[in-house]
């Protein structure tokens, strides 16, 4: 059978693929969220925007630098294992001020409630944001409440927006990696998003993972008082490879960092493994990796050890090569490979 | 983590290179049939560290990649149905078809939902019995008993409006496909792990005897690849075409019997078309008449979609192991997993995603 089989007649196609509608890729955190925003957003809004792609703002007001930013909140379900939509928000919106460096000030919030949401849920978030903003030491200066009819919107969905204060000396930028930083991340990786999907139904696992949703402005401020930090990022959608990725090329420096490592825990590597995920894309909400001056990485990282969110802080790898956007990985076993961003949706393998 | 790190132990990865590199002494093409195969040997960077004179060549086992450009144009015209959930495997949402994908079809309101077993899809029927639910049944022999058992579940009770639409194919056939090609540059194969895990490996003596290659079941990780490249080479260097199992801890060579059976049951061997290959006859399976309540296609008049493949992607030629992604002029540059303009640049599995994702930087000319 076959025996003149010949595979050069055949050809593969050359499908078009429309690009006329949102899709949910666009707000993976990933490729496809960064070509939205380059090609829509900051041609169009962002043209006074210079950091426009860092986690906040920062602008100068009377000789104070401000730095200033907003988040939407859109999770389900509202309860995951670890936390809630509530303490999501207010931690998002705390972390991205805390990663240009900034001590957060105030916050206010935003929110869509689909008609027929019940008050217990309501109040139950709404408890549980009092008590984030509590422990990241803000307040909620103003909100603004918005229902729709059922279907409308799923439940609930919130937005937060901040504002902080930014000492002098302080200069934090994903464009500022050098040559030799070497880079640190807080702990475990990939807790929140795991925690999350063992939560949706019909995945048909569940897992005692809890997620990680933690604000940082306190961790932030120890390391900022013991070394030079030269990048902070809290690596949300997208996971730690997109946060790398987006610093290489922010700052034109290629980064190398060592599989073995970086901290997983089992339950995170094991359910990867199972769903064919790779754990660098998968989400954190209480994590960040930092960039740190070399001689300064010892004292940085033992001021995150003491603190109650960095317990677990560990030294991934640096930066290698000013000039040249690129994050490699050396693997376990001795190979390397690169590292890119999470292309679009994260999608669970076949077989 | 138990069972997995032991297969990714340094120190064994390094003791069966240097085994490996001491025993070749000639160049040799050895084709890994997997697309998981493909993905780990770049993923763990095992590539690079095989001595250069083995070439992998990456072949067609992956079930996204040869799922035909009209198989996909029929998913999306069920999908667009408003009647119609249609659930599938993942990495076949983002696989375009002539005119767009099964993301674009959810965009635009169509109710398509990811499923992690077609067991899933069978529940959903139940639940919605004023919907028609339909499942993507694609893939190897691996895939293959999970979706049988998903029809049959389905006449157990009654749940009549759920189908599926199959795109089945089988590994043996296109092994000998691409050792009957005149352009057939692959002296070895390392037979795919998960495949011979259903099927056992008692298809495949005759192969290698008539087309005097080694075959060798391999595994998926470092350590079971390079045990799986060992073993290729130790027969490539002394002359043997043998069959042989290196991933003796999962496959059996019979296979397991009741999945074959499951499978046997409600299917059997068609022509089938492949992506970037062409039709190669008693390829793949269909539905068996007595099935044929469930098959999507006639439910819903979709047989009569044909699709003819435009001549402008090569791979066809990477499919079967005669070029490599960055020898494509449109690699990394109009063809990216954001945009793939073909196949085996969409799926994880995919060798074109594998190379983009862990090689760019080098191969971009």
């Amino acid at each position: 059978m076959n025996n003149n089989f010949d595979f050069q007649g055949y050809t593969c196609p050359v499908p078009i693929q429309p690009k006329d509608t949102v899709m949910l890729g666009h707000g993976s955190g990933g490729k496809l969220s960064h070509d939205l925003i380059n090609r829509l957003f900051l041609p169009e809004l962002g043209k006074a925007a210079p950091r426009a792609l860092d986690d906040s703002a920062v602008l100068t007001l009377n000789g104070q630098r401000l730095a200033f930013t907003t988040d939407s909140h859109v999770v389900s379900p509202l309860f995951f294992p670890g936390g809630d939509i509530g303490r999501l928000a207010i931690c998002g919106t705390v972390n991205d001020l805390a990663m240009a460096g900034a001590k957060p000030y105030a916050l206010t919030c935003g929110f869509v409630v689909e008609e027929g949401l019940s008050f217990e849920i309501l109040q139950r978030v709404v408890q549980s944001m009092r008590e984030a903003a509590a422990e990241a030491g803000v307040f909620i200066a103003a909100g603004d409440t918005k229902v729709v009819q059922k279907g409308g919107a799923d439940k609930l969905f919130i937005n937060t927006s901040g504002i902080g204060t930014i000492a002098d000396g302080i200069n934090i930028s994903g464009a500022n990696a050098k040559l030799g930083d070497v880079v640190i991340v807080s702990g475990s990786i990939g807790d929140h998003g795991i925690a999350v999907l063992s939560a949706r139904e019909g995945l048909g696992f569940e897992t005692a993972l809890e997620s990680d949703v933690a604000p940082l402005n306190y961790l932030v401020d120890a390391m900022l008082n013991a070394g030079e930090v030269h990048v902070l990022r809290d690596p949300t959608r997208g996971g730690l490879a997109t946060s790398l990725v987006e610093i290489s090329e922010q700052s034109n420096a290629a980064i190398e960092i060592d599989e073995q490592t970086l901290p997983f825990k089992p339950a995170v590597k094991a359910a990867c493994e199972m769903l064919g995920f790779d754990p660098l894309f998968i989400a954190n909400e209480g994590k960040l990796v930092a960039f740190v001056k070399e001689s300064d990485a010892d004292k940085v990282l033992d001021a995150m050890k003491k603190t109650k969110y960095g317990g677990d802080a560990a030294v991934i790898g640096r930066v290698i090569e000013a000039g040249k956007s690129q994050v490699r990985l050396k693997t376990a076993i001795g190979g390397t490979r690169l590292v890119d961003m999470l292309p679009g949706e994260m999608l669970p393998r076949i077989c | 983590m138990k069972f997995i790190d032991e297969y990714r132990n340094p120190e064994k990865v390094k003791s069966l290179l240097r085994e490996i590199e001491a025993i070749t002494t000639h160049p040799w093409t050895l084709m890994e049939i997997c697309g998981g195969q493909t993905h780990a040997f770049l993923h763990h960077g095992l590539d690079e560290m095989l001595p250069g004179e083995i070439e992998l060549v990456h072949g067609p086992g992956c079930p996204v990649c040869v799922t035909p450009l009209e198989q996909i144009d029929k998913a999306i015209a069920i999908a667009s149905r408003p009647e119609v959930i249609f659930t599938s495997y993942g990495d076949m949402l983002r696989v375009p078809g002539s005119s767009q994908d099964l993301f674009s079809v959810r965009a635009k309101g169509g109710d398509v939902r990811v499923v992690y077993s077609p067991l899933d899809a069978v529940q959903i029927a139940e639940v919605n019995p004023d919907k028609q639910v339909v499942f993507f049944a694609i893939g190897f022999e691996t895939t293959a008993p999970a979706n049988a058992m998903a029809v049959m579940q389905a006449r157990q009770r009654g749940v009549h409006n759920f189908s599926v639409l199959i795109s089945h194919v089988c590994v043996p056939p296109a092994m000998e496909a691409i050792l009957g090609s005149k352009n057939n540059r692959v002296q070895a194969f390392l037979a795919a792990g998960h495949v011979c895990a259903v099927m056992g490996y008692h298809e495949y003596p005759q192969i290698a005897a008539k087309y005097k290659v080694p075959i060798v079941v391999t595994g998926f990780e470092p350590v079971d690849l390079l045990v799986g490249v060992l073993a290729a080479i130790k027969q490539l260097e002394a002359g043997k075409a043998e069959v042989e199992n290196a991933y003796e801890r999962t496959v059996s060579f019979n296979g397991n019997p009741s999945a074959q059976e499951m499978i046997n049951t409600v299917f059997q061997p068609v022509d089938r078309k492949w992506r970037g290959i062409g039709s190669i006859p008693q390829s793949g399976l269909g539905l068996r008449p007595e099935f044929t309540e469930f098959d999507a296609e006639e439910r819903f008049s979709v047989g009569e979609i044909v699709t003819q493949e435009s001549p402008l992607c090569i791979a066809g030629e990477i499919l079967q192991g005669m070029k490599k992604p960055p020898q494509c002029s449109a690699y990394g540059k109009e063809c990216t997993p954001q945009s793939p303009l073909g196949a085996p640049m969409v799926s994880a599995e995919g060798a074109c995603s594998a190379y983009y994702r862990y090689h760019r930087s080098e191969v971009t000319t």
